[in-house]
């Protein structure tokens, strides 16, 4: 094994040492990922120096895929089995998906997550999203000729819990150790903050390809607070592409989108989609579709194509009002807007924010790359590349999250734009005498009822003892971490009965599953799997000891000299499982002594903790901020 | 091993501020993120899983005392419970009569208003309303020389309803618009 070198807080690890974190764009029309190099975040290009890679999967006879451009290619002459814009589909039911049948899929509406039907089977868009995530840790790897360490991938900021688990099950299926979630805009703005070095109030209205998301931040030297936020996913350019087709097909008298057949339909949306960005440069383009085999030639000019969108640029609008009156806050109080996301180039777009903010938005970065970029920066912090202190997101939860309670009716827990890490309890009672069990139905969403909130998780506190009505305490715990992801817990307090219940969201899928799918999915020998996480038990126990060794450099004084003792023979411990592991074990005996590590020092983590935050607050860490 | 500060302390003393109605959001914002600086798990995201678990509970506690600590009822509120004097929200709903005619006037005016511009008019008064009161809360609380903790708490019931009402005047500002 290596010599472990213990590095001073504050110091970046020698470059040896690094880990290879990335951020991930994971889009609906396309994808990105990036990384620190030299101290700069920059996008990784694939051996064609190409970064843009298209969110298309197309599965081919004999279990084969294409991904990205190769796919996207091959999309007009096998839209069935061509899955793009997934994003829209994840944690999705069928019902939910606004257009399913403009679309050209084989749908599958099961529980959970609706399905598409292909050559290879049914997919989801889970398993859809890690080949695509699959392909960019590879890319990755094949750049800096290591493994990857972990990534930030981030999602739309008005993604709900469901979406967010899903996202989180799609790069556990990739095989990437995610270090956090995080939301686009956020994303953007700690590349803008960064890079630009902008300071203050500041909006950032990301319209991607199909989903909106809207976020005010104040920007401080390396602080980024989210002040609110808001949104749609379901909504982006591909909606404009939409409107605009279905407004030729009426200019020449034919029938509605959902008409046409599969093919036909891509071909109408293509040219509207080539319109659209052709009407970004020029005032008027010609466009031309086959339907019927009649070819159908029009002029379409910017006028007619902000008409046929103007519902949806108003949509963005309200929403962004929205949330500058959740922040307390009017236009005239932001220092500037930041457009994010490739639809931001449409200049009705432009046009409609500047107007709204009195002033010209910010499109001084690559709109498409620099939520990548963003997500590049924090994930070479969270690793530990970067040096301490200098980036801090404080982000908040987009959805208030609730129980139902008597009637269907909706109670609050937390509320939207509450900073996370979060959690509330809340206490209920029984109603009935005698009820020994209670209901838990957990939802998201800002509607009164219940029936028009998301269901994301249902569960039963069973053995509370029998008591009259209204006697019983039972309290039900949220929270919410950091990745913006919750956990309920229930226990009745009265009686001493603790059931504490960790639900995970009715829409992600269990470990089990995600096990199953990554050694059907990903070709990876079951003994490479074992070499492989035997590898990665190493790895993490290394740094669990330099983690440990440099706490006590910077802390070991609040030790007593058996307390020092005591955390000195784990650490001990963990490095003799480490250098005695074989394949034929496996992890598992590292990882025991890993979490005998963790179990041991929650004291002196404690203790430290009392010590930053006692630092923090005489104002020592001023220079942080 | 030392213990200074811990997750039971006050929202005031975690913060290391006065306990008193009148508060420099300024000031609070400048220690919440020196705290959340020191606290938060992304500060912790390399070190062991005991790291990360404290991390998180101090991370939440911060926040749930800044979000406290920000929203002047959530912070009267507070005061009152620290002093004994729990608003009781839910179990206690007696009002003085003249708050209830108003409550029920503003209520008329809300469900008469069609136009975004009588809207913006019935929630600029209310606003007024409310800052008034909250001035006469911060007098009651920080300037007087004994505090009636029970009457400051009706006070806070009372300006509950009037947010309340201000999230159903926001709701129809939603619909309007």
């Amino acid at each position: 094994m290596a010599l472990l070198q213990i590095s001073e807080p504050g110091q970046a690890p020698d470059p040896h040492q690094r880990r290879i974190a990335v951020g991930i764009d994971l889009g609906t029309t396309h994808s990105l990922v990036a990384a620190v190099r030299h101290g700069v975040a920059e996008c990784l290009p694939d051996d064609e120096g190409r970064v843009i890679l298209p969110s298309a999967v197309r599965y081919l006879e004999g279990g084969g895929r294409q991904i990205g451009h190769d796919a996207l290619a091959a999309q007009g002459e096998d839209a069935e089995n061509t899955i793009v814009s997934a994003k829209r589909f994840m944690g999705r039911t069928l019902a939910d998906v606004a257009g399913h049948g403009r679309l050209p899929y084989r749908f599958v509406d099961q529980p959970g997550m609706v399905g598409v039907r292909t050559r290879d089977g049914v997919k989801t868009a889970v398993e859809v999203s890690a080949e695509i995530l699959a392909t960019l840790r590879f890319r990755a790897e094949d750049t800096f000729d290591d493994d990857v360490h972990g990534a930030v991938i981030t999602v739309p900021a008005y993604f709900d819990d469901a979406q967010r688990q899903a996202t989180k099950d799609a790069a556990q299926l990739a095989g990437l150790n995610v270090l956090r979630l995080i939301n686009e805009p956020t994303a953007a703005a700690i590349a803008y903050g960064l890079d630009q070095g902008v300071e203050g109030l500041y909006a950032v209205y990301d319209l991607g390809g199909g989903t909106f998301d809207v976020s005010l931040l104040r920007l401080a030297r390396g602080v980024f607070e989210v002040v609110a936020t808001g949104g749609d996913s379901a909504l982006g350019g591909d909606d404009y592409d939409q409107r605009l087709a279905s407004a030729l097909l009426q200019r020449a008298g034919l029938a509605a989108l959902e008409a046409l057949t599969p093919r036909e339909r891509r071909r109408v949306q293509t040219a509207a989609r080539q319109a659209k960005e052709a009407l970004s440069g020029v005032d008027e383009v010609s466009v031309s579709f086959e339907v019927d085999g009649v070819v159908h030639d029009l002029d379409v000019d910017r006028t007619e194509f902000d008409v046929a969108t103007c519902e949806l640029t108003a949509t963005t609008l309200r929403l962004l009002k929205r949330v500058l009156r959740d922040a307390r806050v009017s236009a005239e109080d932001v220092q500037g807007v930041v457009m994010v996301g490739g639809s931001t180039r449409m200049p009705v777009v432009r046009e409609a924010v500047a107007k709204l903010f009195g002033r010209p938005p910010l499109t001084n970065l690559n709109p498409d790359e620099v939520v990548a970029l963003g997500a590049a920066i924090q994930a070479n912090a969270l690793a530990g590349n970067a040096t301490s202190g200098d980036l801090l997101l404080l982000d908040v939860t987009p959805l208030s999250l609730g129980l139902e309670t008597m009637g269907g009716l909706v109670e609050r827990v937390i509320e939207r734009n509450s900073t996370i890490p979060a959690a509330k309890a809340q206490d209920f009672t029984t109603f009935k005498d005698g009820q020994t069990a209670l209901a838990v139905h957990v939802v998201q969403g800002e509607r009164e009822l219940v029936s028009e909130c998301r269901s994301l998780a249902r569960f039963e506190l069973r053995g509370i003892p029998p008591m009259v009505a209204g006697a019983a305490r039972i309290r039900v715990t949220f929270q919410v971490d950091a990745d913006g992801l919750l956990s309920v817990g229930a226990k009745e307090l009265g009686s001493g009965v603790e059931a504490a219940i960790i639900v995970k969201p009715s829409y992600g899928l269990t470990d089990e599953q995600v096990a199953g799918m990554l050694k059907d999915g990903f070709a990876t020998a079951e003994s490479d799997m074992v070499v492989r996480s035997l590898r990665e038990a190493q790895v993490d126990a290394e740094r669990m000891i330099l983690a440990t060794e440099s706490a006590l450099a910077a802390d070991g004084d609040l030790l007593a000299a058996d307390e020092r003792a005591a955390v000195d023979a784990l650490v001990a411990r963990v490095r003799a499982a480490a250098r005695d592991a074989s394949p034929g074990e496996g992890p598992r005996a590292i990882e025991a002594a890993v979490e005998a590590l963790a179990d041991g020092t929650e004291g002196f983590a404690a203790a430290r903790m009392n010590r930053g935050i006692r630092d923090a607050l005489a104002g020592k860490n001023v220079n942080d901020l | 091993m030392d213990t200074g500060l811990s997750l039971q302390a006050t929202d005031f003393a975690l913060f290391g501020l006065p306990e008193r109605f009148a508060i420099d959001l300024a000031q609070l914002d400048a220690k919440w993120k020196q705290l959340q600086g020191a606290a938060h798990p992304d500060r912790f995201a390399t070190e062991t899983a005991a790291a990360q678990r404290v991390a998180m509970q101090w991370a939440i506690r911060i926040n749930e005392a800044w979000r406290r600590l920000k929203d002047p009822l959530a912070r009267a509120a507070y005061l009152c419970s620290l002093h004994g004097a729990d608003i009781e929200a839910e179990s206690n709903t007696s009002m003085p009569g003249a708050f209830l005619m108003q409550q029920m006037e503003w209520r008329d005016a809300l469900s008469e208003a069609t136009s975004l511009d009588a809207v913006d008019a019935l929630s600029d008064e209310v606003a007024a309303s409310r800052n008034a009161t909250l001035k006469a809360l911060q007098a009651q609380i920080d300037d007087a020389a004994t505090v009636d903790w029970r009457a400051v708490a009706g006070i806070v019931r009372g300006l509950m309803f009037v947010d309340k009402f201000i999230r159903d005047i926001d709701r129809r500002v939603d619909s309007l618009e």
